[in-house]
């Protein structure tokens, strides 16, 4: 039950801080890319990597398995799950390929693809580091 | 002059209740898609050196988040000029309920995890999956709305 309200609470926060940010690269970048999903989905994929590394971290310095499993929850399926998004991407991308820009919308879906899985796996790493 | 909708607080809220709802909608739909696999476990076994398993909670997720905000953002631009309601909708309902349903990172996440566990042809299917599965959903929803509201001026 715990874990709905989590997972919401997170998830709203992480909702939120997408709108701003991206609002803000958005407001930088008027030209045909869309940064602002970018950059966030890029972002968030990061953290949920450094984030997912947290329960070994958080028990090796002694936290009860309970909470460093909820509180990795929160940070990952709640605050990065809200966060970064992936029907908004998709529909960015669709744009671009409408708009006549097949080579921006193939770098958009693909670059995304990419650069997250990558940033997972760097946040992994780093996260690791403390481990 | 009037705030851009991401640095008013009545916008910047109804995101977050919005993400709050679709985070929820994300975590019960993703649970129970989850059990879509079952019987796939008895046809492909894990064995002692690989433990199968597959994101299919994520991939179901997306795909229908994709859907929903084709649909959604292409029902509203055939609607015409957007008035205070239809960017309340746009935000609330797109930016803040279907974005926070979709997620990139967990797609991103859980694709490292099935390299990890050494089911490299399963990430690519992931992948490949989610990606094509939701451009192939956007179009139809956008496909859905555009019908919808051709049908309506044919009336």
């Amino acid at each position: 039950m715990i874990e709905l309200l989590v997972v919401a609470v997170g998830g709203g926060v992480g909702a939120a801080a997408r709108f701003m940010v991206d609002g803000e690269i958005r407001a930088r970048h008027s030209g045909g890319f869309p940064w602002g999903t970018f950059v966030v989905n890029v972002v968030g994929s990061f953290l949920i990597g450094v984030f997912s590394t947290l329960f070994f971290t958080l028990t090796h310095y002694g936290v009860a398995a309970e909470d460093a499993r909820m509180l990795r929850f929160a940070l990952t399926t709640g605050l990065c799950g809200g966060f970064t998004t992936f029907s908004t991407a998709t529909v960015e991308s669709i744009r671009l390929a409408q708009s006549g820009r097949m080579r921006l919308a193939l770098a958009n879906a693909l670059g995304t693809l990419g650069l997250t899985v990558a940033a997972a796996g760097l946040g992994i790493a780093v996260g690791g580091v403390f481990g | 002059m009037t705030r851009a909708p991401h640095r008013d607080w009545r916008y910047v809220g109804l995101v977050a209740l919005g993400g709050a709802a679709g985070s929820l909608g994300r975590y019960l739909l993703g649970g129970w898609a989850g059990a879509l696999l079952t019987p796939l476990t008895v046809l492909f076994p894990s064995t002692a050196d690989t433990v199968l398993w597959f994101p299919i909670g994520t991939l179901v997720v997306n795909v229908v988040g994709a859907l929903a905000l084709g649909y959604l953002l292409e029902a509203l631009a055939r609607r015409g000029r957007e008035t205070v309601r239809r960017r309340k909708i746009r935000i609330g309902i797109g930016t803040g309920v279907i974005g926070g349903f979709t997620t990139y990172s967990t797609l991103a996440l859980e694709t490292q995890q099935l390299l990890a566990d050494g089911l490299g042809w399963l990430a690519l299917l992931y992948v490949v999956l989610s990606l094509a599965g939701g451009t192939a959903a956007c179009l139809g929803g956008i496909a859905i709305a555009a019908r919808a509201a051709r049908r309506r001026k044919g009336r």
